[in-house]
């Protein structure tokens, strides 16, 4: 069985290889289908006043006088000796920049599936507890109200109200590690794991719901309840158990989700975030910069992806039977 | 069934200890900044909207590279408040009798930021690099008229000119032409700025904040303040909550309408009118456009005031041409000062289209707030004669790249402007202009004109030319000027002794003052 998982393994490692050349390729080609280049996102109108000359020598030090194909892959060559590429607007190295992004980006991701779970799960099995009652419309109402709420707006008012009315803006103070200030750091992390949670917790009451109703009618578990299995025991090792492989699924999704899509949120409370990173590569077209940092929130994407797998194999011990 | 709503009741108690783990901490958060006892001067916290995108002075074109660099470098000439051109390194300039030669007397005692004395071959390295072409400096073609830059004393430069050029003081104010000390080169400045400003490079963190100290070698009165902080703060809305809770202390905010919110919650917001211009820019070489009773027609049925009230909530002034204060265009001077359609339709048929014709514009999406907005107005506006606007929106790089290539029949556009009329629209309306292509015009009568303006040293009669100037530009119907819309500073009420000024510039934190 080892041998069949290490097989299988490969098989997964193989597949991620091959997402990622794809992404790569992707990536590569829709940048350059932008309109605009490096010279034009940094001199806006000014670079109609280049000469011709002018504009060659600024090409040649940006690199994108080179043919595409010859771009792609001295990108590529330097991906594999650890070069990620230079970013001239921030006088840093991509592999500098992601250093100090990816962890903030990774923290915030962590906070908020932490809290769409804390509340999701239960409000899930809320609902579940008795379909169609009170308690599930009220469950169903903060789900709809959590998916139709944009994060924009929900960030913009809770920093803007607390702002003025209590004088509370961590996020005003310039951002600062955990290392640098534990206490500084909770309290930036705070509002945006609320607005992220929140919306995130909608998917996961819904689907917590239908699993917990799925399993709940299942043959075993009636039969553990006429055994006379105490509720608690039902409702935990033995339904929500069995219910945590679709919630696992849903939070993997929305875990590789956050990595690269919680740029409105990071914009809106200043947290300098592998999403803004990425905002901000594209709007002044560092090619290098939004190549390599899309190709690292897509290896993060896979290994998020690996792990669900392998949860998978601790909760559901038929999964590691297969 | 009472029993069933265990299971949810002990996951509440988890999610209730991280709520008020989270409110504890709030509880304990202390605003430790901005600093500033009574003893000090304290630093200053700006909020801006992005990182700059260059620290090196000749190449910077973006709003916040300027505003952080003026702070650090300076200038042969500088402006005032008022955008006069008044002395800044060079303490005093002397033009030849028939104006070919231009001698500047430089400031005694003057140092960089690394110690190292400023002087003439600064000055002479700096000049003749901007000049060459590889430089790709952004003020190259400040330096046209000028044939040889020569050291006549330690303190002492002499710029030779194939022609008289009165705007050159003005455009050696902008801080393209910082000078730089001849030892440095684009690689390291790029890195570690090292100017003659009130203040110095301290530190930066890309993405977040970079910070200046004061200098206290500085040649002028010293800085109040120990030092600037400009804190990335990407969302407006977001830099005026910074604001009200006192975590930044200065702002200048763009969208009228986070301006009214900053103003209502008590914050002081102060409305400086831009030199930068919102205008219809019309391609003349292009198709029906190339008749001038055409153009005419265009201005005639645009109220210009309508404009600005439905896109700009009507925070502005309409304008003409030129907006440099000294030389400011008359808004009313033109064949149609307020809208006349009847007027418009008999250009129109003049012009042999009384049918109406349609002509596309391309308008920017998301370089500026207004822009799509404006686009409609004029739309409906032209609507009513017989000509169809057609609206091309682009992306901002798109637009960029339209409009650079002056491949266009028409353009929504909000251009910036500049002190010195000449240096503001030289570039665009001559024939040898390095933006003629995007222009779309040019005539001898303007060349002609554009040439007397900038050999002429006598105020009164500079100003005389740059108003036919305008009117030319007006009776021809070049482009459609519109309308100049406000920046707003906003500060917090420890903030005392800023001064905006109309072409954005920062230079004044040097003698704001921050009470504790």
């Amino acid at each position: 069985m080892r041998r069949f998982f290490a097989h299988s393994l490969t098989r997964r490692l193989l597949g991620a290889l091959a997402t990622l050349f794809g992404v790569s390729v992707l990536v590569f080609i829709m940048l350059r289908a932008i309109p605009g280049d490096q010279i034009s996102a940094g001199l806006g109108t000014e670079a109609a006043a280049l000469t011709p000359s002018q504009r060659a020598a600024l090409e040649a030090y940006y690199g994108i006088d080179q043919p595409l194909l010859v771009q792609y892959f001295s990108w590529l060559g330097n991906l594999m000796t650890g070069n990620l590429g230079y970013s001239s607007r921030s006088q840093a190295s991509v592999l500098e920049l992601t250093a100090s992004s990816l962890p903030v980006t990774m923290q915030l991701a962590i906070f908020s599936i932490i809290l769409a779970l804390l509340v999701g799960i239960p409000l899930g099995m809320l609902a579940a507890s008795r379909p169609n009652s009170a308690r599930d419309l009220l469950s169903q109402s903060v789900s709809l109200v959590g998916l139709s709420i944009p994060a924009f707006l929900l960030a913009t008012t809770l920093l803007t109200v607390l702002a003025a009315s209590l004088g509370f803006n961590p996020n005003g103070r310039g951002y600062a590690t955990f290392w640098e200030d534990p206490s500084l750091n909770l309290q930036q992390m705070l509002l945006p794991s609320l607005v992220l949670g929140f919306g995130i917790a909608a998917p996961i009451i819904r689907t917590t719901r239908t699993a917990v109703l799925d399993i709940a009618s299942n043959d075993f578990v009636r039969t553990a309840r006429a055994k006379g299995i105490a509720t608690r025991r039902l409702q935990f090792r033995h339904i929500l158990r069995n219910a945590l492989v679709p919630i696992a699924t849903m939070t993997g999704l929305q875990f590789g989700y956050l990595l690269g899509g919680a740029v409105v949120v990071e914009q809106i409370f200043s947290l300098p975030g592998i999403g803004r990173q990425v905002l901000i590569g594209i709007q002044q077209k560092e090619y290098a910069l939004v190549q390599s940092t899309v190709l690292i929130i897509a290896l993060a994407f896979v290994i998020v992806n690996l792990l669900t797998d392998l949860v998978y194999r601790i909760i559901d011990p038929r999964v590691r039977a297969e | 069934m009472v029993h069933r709503n265990r299971a949810t009741r002990a996951a509440f108690p988890a999610a209730s200890v991280l709520t008020i783990g989270a409110l504890a901490l709030t509880a304990c958060a202390t605003p430790s900044d901005p600093g500033g006892s009574a003893t000090t001067g304290g630093t200053l916290i700006v909020g801006i909207t992005a990182d700059p995108d260059t620290l090196f002075p000749w190449k910077a074109t973006q709003f916040q590279a300027i505003n952080v660099l003026q702070n650090v470098y300076g200038t042969l000439t500088q402006f005032d408040a008022e955008l006069n051109v008044v002395p800044g390194l060079a303490e005093a300039w002397e033009p030849s009798d028939d104006g070919t030669t231009l001698t500047f007397t430089l400031r005694d005692g003057v140092t960089f930021a690394d110690g190292s004395d400023f002087d003439s071959a600064d000055v002479v390295s700096s000049l003749e690099q901007i000049r060459l072409e590889e430089t790709a400096a952004v003020g190259r073609a400040s330096l046209a008229a000028v044939t040889d830059i020569e050291a006549t004393g330690d303190l002492e430069v002499t710029l030779t000119l194939s022609a008289p050029d009165a705007a050159l003081p003005a455009n050696l104010a902008e801080i393209n032409m910082a000078m730089l000390s001849s030892e440095d080169t684009e690689e390291s400045l790029s890195v570690t700025p090292n100017g003659t400003g009130a203040f110095t490079f301290e530190s930066r963190v890309a993405n977040e904040s970079l910070t200046l100290t004061r200098n206290d070698s500085y040649w002028g009165d010293a800085a109040p303040l120990d030092g600037v902080e400009f804190r990335v703060i990407p969302d407006e809305s977001s830099i005026v909550a910074a604001l009200q809770s006192g975590n930044v202390n200065l702002a200048v905010l763009n969208d009228p309408l986070v301006a009214e919110t900053a103003e209502s919650s008590g914050l002081a917001v102060a409305e400086t009118p831009q030199l930068a211009y919102h205008a219809l820019m019309l391609n003349s070489r292009s198709g029906e456009l190339g008749d001038a009773d055409v153009r005419r027609a265009i201005q005639c049925a645009i109220d210009r005031q309508e404009v600005l009230d439905t896109a700009a909530l009507g925070e502005g002034a309409v304008t003409g041409p030129i907006t440099s204060p000294a030389y400011r265009s008359d808004a009313d001077a033109r064949p149609c000062p307020t809208r006349d359609l009847d007027a418009a339709r008999e250009y129109l048929a003049a012009a042999g289209l009384a049918d109406g014709f349609s002509i596309s514009t391309i308008v920017s999406q998301g370089s500026y707030a207004t822009s799509v907005n404006e686009a409609q107005s004029l739309a409906a506006q032209l609507e009513e004669i017989g000509i169809t606007l057609e609206l091309e929106v682009l992306e901002s790089g798109a637009y960029v790249d339209r409009w650079i290539a002056g491949d266009f029949e028409a353009a929504v556009a909000l251009n910036s402007g500049r002190p010195d009329p000449d240096g503001m629209y030289g570039r665009y309306f001559t024939s040898a202009g390095n933006l003629n292509a995007v222009a779309g015009y040019s005539s001898d009568t303007l060349d002609a004109l554009f040439a007397a303006g900038k050999s002429s040293t006598d105020p009164a009669e500079r100003a005389g030319i740059y108003d036919d100037i305008a009117a030319e530009l007006e009776n021809e119907a070049v482009w459609i000027w519109l309308f100049t819309s406000f920046t707003y500073t906003a500060t917090t009420e420890n903030v005392s002794g800023f001064t905006p000024m109309s072409n954005g510039s920062l230079q004044f934190l040097r003698t704001v003052t921050l009470s504790s």
